[in-house]
């Protein structure tokens, strides 16, 4: 098979001397020293080396010989009972944050919650997480958290607050109370709002989402007559057409549709099918990236080009669509869609209402109802209707609102006229703030009744109809928080409290106390046999959206849509830190947003794609107006994005009041949301972009790590698979002539046995979608340093696995591939040979071992290391040095509070030394040791990696190669050995990773589609 | 250093011995009540609630048979209560309610004998009154000095020789000189030793030989803390508790079987035995410096942290830790894990703590260097037939099997590799 080519920027595709530079220089620096430019210029550089050689052989004397600090050890004075120092506690609980819905299981310490993992019981997500709430626990020890109830912004008594508020809600004099909050998932605090707003007659419940969803619901409305969220079931769906839906990165329930998705992705030689995917999006997002054939149009387009594919499976032709790459996907997605009939699913991105009714209306003649949408069990992940908002803002204005309660949302900072809300906010006689922190509209505020996080509260949440969670306390209050639900209570004079509100709404509905604590342990709540897949009756006025979108205006020159990045979403998890520091699956970019404009739209701007570009963090920024707006915001090329579309991410430039991550980062795309009587829409027709000659600096990670044009990534097409499954990897022949086995002859060296365990990973190219969600998952659990911007700039970035993403094929409309890419822990590993102390060495199990302590830091390993995999410690990220002032912190997460978060297993790396991947070697330990005290080999699917945990589509597959019944030996040996490779295999590396080739549900052979770029690159 | 450890260990061993020997002795002497086997049991059943002379949880036992009627409903009473309850007898339901309703809870798993014991034991303690028996014992071991350091000795001795030669050599010089001069053979003026080069020289090496040894030493033992006895906020005797009165050490330091922590016993623990014993009767207690201690009001101590009040026997005050100061630390970048070793690897307490059933005050017995954690790796053999854990180790058993090792180490099974301990 031809090799294509893959390139993970334009410059590596363009092969350009400043690529060839950096290429060259394995270490971005010469000397560490780079604070000090002098020392560099200096012309007697060895009196440098001799004072700090001087001054380090001092230091380390004087801070060794210090007397040995006296250490206590302080036992509890009443030991609870379920509390074992050193061993794990865990709590099921539920993450249920603006509408999304995840049963999780919290891992706790001592009393700490340190890990949170999806909940395997619960049958909607099935143990499925996403980068948001892997990184969930780092918020509740986040420093910028309102620690106590304020009034005016000074600290006060919740028993102060509730006698003000309490006079205050009876001073209102009839006017009425509305309290406004994000989706709500809990049917208990929808009663007890029910119970606290009936008290004012008049008054009103508004929920509002940041990025709405209002046009589905009443699209539904419109068509089925209930103003609903249906449950999608993407696994039974064998053609599947998006318009726009980053269904896999941010849309509705990315964990749970990952997981199905994931499922019609699974492919082996004995089974050789998938699902086929069409995606049709104005900017790239990571669904699109994920997607077998991928199409671009303007913003504007989008109501055109859903009803161009609804007259194409309608029957007729495609019209109306002058792009003619465009016009032949619809036509050919329609064709698609029809052959699947009952099997298909069309799910879009859009808030307009027509735009959504025109979807269902394709489900409808495609059989979706019933099969891929589910109408018997709803979902509630959105419930906000846009139309609410603006009339409260709009009531608000007018001083005809008592009282303004806030839950969860904060649209000073996200709503599109903030202004206008703003001014409203201050015409209330009462406004009360139940968020966790000063942001935006707390500061608005008068009184702040801080709500606690969702690790500290009692809960329940109904994500669909019949599908509860429960949320319990993983740790005691640690601030002087207080549950909403009981700030609610105490203020409609219920002498109640929620805990027990909460036991008594539940033991009644089970039936006893018993019921009560096992629905607590297991976490979930769901019916005994699921209900059937129901349809719906179709009643909408097809021929009325039609006319209306029709008659909605053109597009302008340039067309600008925002969108949500996968880890920061809608803005409030910002002051995440290592959310932030998630490179963005498409773009690579951490810690900003940016313009992200195609390669050609970037040309009309001098953008040369020379030597300065992507090499160098140095961004042009353009100045972008529209909808009456503007902001300026550096230029970021993304291939594959339409030529005259401008994307912005929303959920950044947020107040320093939000904490020191998200504060002045990046800047607020909401204000170009615009409403169109009905709905929000998130993107604007008519956009004005012109350069402003200054320049801006992004931490991109993209060009770090670069494997020279070495060939390791392999995919085929289904229908080559199909024809001849062993093409793929038919490159591995050519390593027979080195002998029968090709570990044990094309070597000098000898061949180590592994008497005991041998553990191996299996990554599936097809079913790895780079959402991120391991990256993170690794960060918490192996206590991965944030280095922040201007590290990152430096190629200084800690993660042991990072995700990388290739794209092949024309730079206007490339493929996408993504490669999770750690430690290969190789069997005759280059690093090991090199290390001039030993610190890195091979362990009996197969696990490249790197002793931290051993390490003296001269990076030959890294500069050894074919896979790029080895992280050197630059700086003391960790406080783990002996001296104190050498701390390197950013975005507070040394603060005493933050670093409970810490993984008490692991150790914190100090500066100096080097490290890496460690397949979870604290797991491993921990399931071994389980095993030995039973007296039992270690069971399969015991040991699990916190990457292999995180995965929603089971993407990695995880064991002992060694026990002939676990599933990375099936995998290896039986289930995928046409698909199996080795990354760099020829090089006799040995890796106890594998990967599985990807497979693409398109037509076209690569060969076919192969551009002049992807000329001659063979393996 | 190392001479001092070895006495240690064959002290270790004889009270491994004698420990041994008390228990088959035991075993063979089990026929009649023995007092001193229902001793053992009292305390680990019994003694949480009652006490011979005194009204705790439950009354004083001090002629307890005489008071029940009938020994055989005294046996009943003691493997079930509630039963013997039921059946309406009037002292026993008359017991039950003088006790708040509190009933005692069932012990099914005592043999008639063992109850035996038990009433044997607390027959002689009746007899004997409270407080018991006085012992009038002087600080031991800190006087007896063992077995004088003999390097000491060697030193001075070496350093007089050196002396002595050293004046020889000039005597030498001397007279050489002398008969030189006498010979009229013309001699350089004799240099004083202190400005001769040879010796300065020899000098300077074996100060730098000698200075070497020490620093690296003392480089090494950077950190380590091996003897390490701090004094501890409570005299606290784990000779009093796990040495004479035997009782087990998991039963304080229960972590040690499931946890990395082996936990120091938080005070809830300690107060399920010192609800009832609030006076310490047992030898007289010595620190290492010799100064006496009175046990008893080191119990008052332990009362005075967690609030108990042991006239009213009940909580008065609200408990606060106790701050003890860590003996055994080891750095941050090493993983240790007790129950490890316990329950897989099956160690005695004693291997890595020393005798700690005799140590009034604990001191660190060993230098928990990595040196010698890995010897013991190298040497200690792992369960290897027991533990079917190891069973996936096919080549190993079929080694065994066919005779070619006849035991696995943990260096084997690749316990000397550095993630098993660096993480």
């Amino acid at each position: 098979m031809e090799q294509k080519k893959y390139w993970k920027g334009l410059e590596e595709l363009h092969d350009t001397k400043g690529h060839q530079e950096i290429v060259k220089n394995e270490f971005r620096e010469e000397l560490p020293f780079d604070e000090n430019e002098s020392l560099l210029n200096a012309t007697t550089p060895r009196r440098d080396f001799l004072k700090y050689l001087g001054f380090t052989t001092a230091a380390a004397t004087i801070a060794a010989s210090c007397e040995i600090p006296v250490k206590k050890a302080i036992p509890y004075v009443n030991k609870p009972e379920e509390i074992t120092p050193g061993v794990p506690n865990y709590y099921a609980s539920t993450y249920a944050v603006d509408g999304e819905f995840v049963p999780v299981v919290v891992k706790t310490r001592e009393g700490r919650p340190i890990k949170i993992e999806g909940n395997t019981l619960s049958s909607v997500t099935g143990g499925a997480t996403t980068a948001k709430v892997q990184a969930a626990v780092l918020s509740l020890y986040d420093v910028a958290r309102l620690r106590y109830p304020t009034i005016n912004g000074t600290e006060t008594t919740w028993a102060e607050l509730d006698k003000q508020v309490k006079a205050a809600l009876g001073a209102l004099g009839g006017q009425p109370v509305v309290l406004l909050t994000s989706t709500i998932l809990s049917p208990s605090t929808k009663k007890v709002i029910g119970e606290f707003l009936a008290k004012y007659p008049g008054s009103r419940h508004v929920t509002y989402d940041a990025v709405s969803y209002s046009g589905m619901l009443l699209a539904n409305e419109a068509a089925y007559g209930k103003r609903v969220l249906p449950s999608y079931h993407f696994e039974n769906a064998k053609t599947i057409v998006s318009l726009g839906a980053d269904f896999l990165g941010t849309w509705l329930s990315p964990a749970e549709f990952a997981k199905q998705y994931g499922a019609t992705r699974k492919i082996n030689a004995a089974k050789p099918e998938m699902s086929k995917h069409f995606h049709f999006e104005s900017m790239m997002s990571l669904t699109g990236a994920n997607a077998d054939e991928r199409f671009t149009h303007k913003p504007s387009e989008t109501g055109a080009v859903a009803l161009a594919l609804y007259n194409a499976v309608n029957g007729g032709a495609v019209s109306g669509i002058a792009d003619k790459r465009l016009a032949d996907g619809i036509t050919k997605a329609a064709r698609a869609l029809k052959a699947s009939q009952g099997k298909a699913l069309v799910v879009s991105g859009s808030n307009d209402v027509n735009v959504q009714l025109i979807v269902n209306a394709i489900n409808n003649l495609v059989g979706a109802n019933g099969t891929t949408i589910d109408w018997a069990v709803t979902s509630n992940y959105r419930q906000g209707i846009d139309g609410d908002m603006a009339q409260l803002v709009n009531d608000l204005n007018a001083g005809s609102i008592g009282a303004l309660f806030i839950h969860g949302v904060n649209p000073v900072y996200d709503y599109f006229d903030a202004k206008r809300f703003a001014d409203g906010l201050k015409k209330a006689k009462l406004t009360v703030s139940f968020n966790d922190r000063k942001d935006e509209t707390t500061e608005l505020v008068k009184y702040a009744a801080p709500d606690h996080h969702f690790l500290e509260s009692w809960g329940d949440a109904e994500g669909k109809t019949g599908y509860f969670s429960f949320t319990q306390p993983t740790i005691a209050p640690l601030f002087k928080t207080r549950a909403f639900e009981d700030s609610l209570l105490s203020w409609s004079g219920n002498t109640t409290n929620w805990v027990d509100y909460l036991k008594n709404e539940w033991i009644a509905k089970l039936g006893g106390q018993e019921a009560w604590d096992k629905a607590l342990q297991d976490g979930v709540i769901e019916p005994t046999t699921a209900p059937a897949l129901a349809g719906a009756a179709f009643t909408g006025d097809v021929a009325a959206a039609t006319a209306k979108i029709s008659s909605a205006k053109k597009g302008g020159k340039f067309e600008l849509v925002l969108y949500e990045k996968v880890a920061i979403g809608n803005g409030k998890l910002a002051n995440n830190p290592w959310l932030q520091e998630m490179p963005d699956p498409i773009t690579r970019s951490t810690w900003d947003n940016y313009a992200c404009v195609s390669n050609t739209l970037a040309k009309t701007f001098n953008e040369e794609l020379g030597d300065d570009y992507e090499i160098n963090a140095d961004k042009k920024v353009l100045k972008i107006k529209a909808n009456g707006k503007e902001i300026e915001l550096p230029l970021l090329i993304v291939p594959g994005i339409h030529p005259e579309v401008i994307a912005i991410a929303v959920g950044y430039g947020r107040s320093l009041n939000a904490g020191r991550a998200a504060g002045n980062i990046g800047k607020n795309a909401y204000p170009f949301v615009s409403y169109n009587g009905q709905t929000f829409d998130y993107f604007a027709a008519d956009a004005a972009v012109e350069a402003t000659g200054a320049t801006y600096q992004i931490g991109l990670t993209q060009t770090h790590n670069s494997y020279e044009g070495r060939p390791i990534i392999k995919e085929t097409t289904l229908e080559e698979f199909i024809k001849n499954p062993k093409e793929v990897n038919e490159d591995r022949a050519e390593l027979s002539k080195y002998g029968a086995d090709f570990r044990s002859d094309a070597t000098l060296y000898p061949n180590y046995p592994y008497p005991g365990i041998k553990w191996g990973m299996s990554i599936d190219l097809n079913t790895c979608f780079g959402c991120g969600a391991c990256v993170v998952a690794c960060t918490a659990e192996n206590n991965v340093p944030v280095v922040g911007k201007e590290q990152v700039i430096k190629a200084h970035e800690m993660h042991w696995l990072r995700i990388d993403r290739y794209f092949s094929g024309d730079e206007n409309n490339p493929e996408v591939v993504f490669q999770p890419m750690l430690c290969q822990h190789c069997d005759n590993a280059p690093c090991e040979n090199v290390c001039p102390v030993a610190a890195t060495n091979h362990s009996s199990e197969g696990i490249n071992q790197m002793a931290y302590n051993r390490c003296i830091g001269t990076r030959y390993c890294a500069n050894n290391c074919p896979y790029k995999v080895r992280r050197f410690n630059w700086r003391d990220w960790n406080g783990a040095d002996s001296f104190e002032n050498n701390l390197y912190d950013v975005a507070d997460m040394n603060d005493n509070l933050t670093r409970m978060v810490l993984n008490p297993d692991v150790v914190v790396r100090s500066r100096g030394v080097m490290e890496k991947c460690s397949f979870c070697v604290q797991r491993l330990q921990d399931a071994k040791l389980t095993a030995k005290k039973e007296g039992r080999p270690v069971k399969d699917g015991e040991a699990k990696t916190a990457c292999q945990q995180a995965c929603a589509a089971d993407a990695i597959v995880f064991g002992n190669v060694n026990d002939k019944d676990s599933r990375i030996y099936q995998v290896r040996t039986q289930e995928q050995q046409d698909r199996l490779y080795y990354v760099l295999e020829e090089t006799h590396t040995l890796p106890s990773i594998n990967y599985l080739a990807k497979i693409r549900n398109k037509d076209a052979a690569p060969k076919a589609e192969a551009g002049h770029h992807e000329a001659a690159h063979h393996g | 250093m190392y001479r001092r450890v070895s006495i240690r260990l064959r002290k270790q061993f004889v009270s491994v011995l004698i420990l041994c020997a008390g228990l088959v002795l035991s075993v063979s002497t089990a026929q009649a009540a023995d007092p001193n086997k229902g001793k053992t049991l009292f305390q680990q059943n019994c003694a949480s609630c009652h006490n011979v002379h005194k009204k705790v949880t439950g009354p004083a036992l001090k002629d307890v048979e005489s008071r029940w009627a009938d020994k055989k409903l005294l046996h009943q009473w003691i493997h079930n209560s509630a039963a013997v309850l039921a059946t309406g007898d009037q002292y026993a339901n008359n017991l039950y309610k003088e006790y708040n309703n509190q009933a005692m809870p069932a012990f099914p798993s005592f043999s008639d004998a063992d109850i035996e014991d038990i009433l044997a034991f607390i027959a002689v303690e009746s007899t004997k009154g409270p407080g018991g028996p006085k012992t009038d014992a002087g600080p031991q071991g800190a006087a007896s000095a063992e077995g004088s350091d003999n390097s000491l000795l060697f030193g001075i001795i070496t350093l007089i020789l050196a002396i002595v030669a050293l004046i020889l050599m000039q005597i030498n010089s001397n007279l050489n000189k002398l008969a030189a001069d006498k010979d009229g053979v013309a001699t350089p003026e004799p240099v004083p030793f202190y400005r001769n080069k040879a010796y300065i020289a020899l000098a300077i090496v074996v100060l730098f030989i000698v200075g070497g040894y020490f620093t690296i030493n003392g480089a090494i033992g950077l950190g380590r803390q091996q003897n390490y006895m701090p004094e501890q906020p409570i005299h606290y005797s784990h000779k009093v508790h796990a040495g004479i009165n035997q009782i087990n050490c998991l039963y304080c330091h229960a972590g040690a079987e499931k946890s990395k922590h082996a936990m120091i016993p938080s005070e809830n623990i300690c107060m399920n035995c010192h609800k009832s014993i609030s006076t310490y009767s047992g030898p007289d207690l010595f620190t290492a410096e010799g100064k006496k201690i009175n046990g008893t009001a080191e119990i008052q101590k332990l009362y005075d942290y967690v609030g108990w009040d042991a006239d009213q026997q009940k909580y008065t005050k609200p408990g606060k830790p106790i701050e003890w100061t860590k003996i055994h630390n080891l750095p941050d970048h090493v993983y240790f894990n007790h129950s490890q070793h316990v329950v897989a690897g099956k160690q005695q307490c004693q291997t890595c703590h020393g005798a700690i059933q005799d140590m009034d005050e604990v001191h660190q017995f060993a230098d928990l260097s990595m040196g010698w954690c890995i010897n013991c790796h190298r040497t200690t053999k792992v369960q290897f037939a027991d533990n079917k854990y190891y069973s996936i180790f096919e080549k190993f058993h079929q080694d065994v099997k066919a005779g070619r090792i006849d035991s696995v180490t943990v260096e084997m099974v690749g316990g000397t590799e550095c993630q098993k301990c660096h993480y």
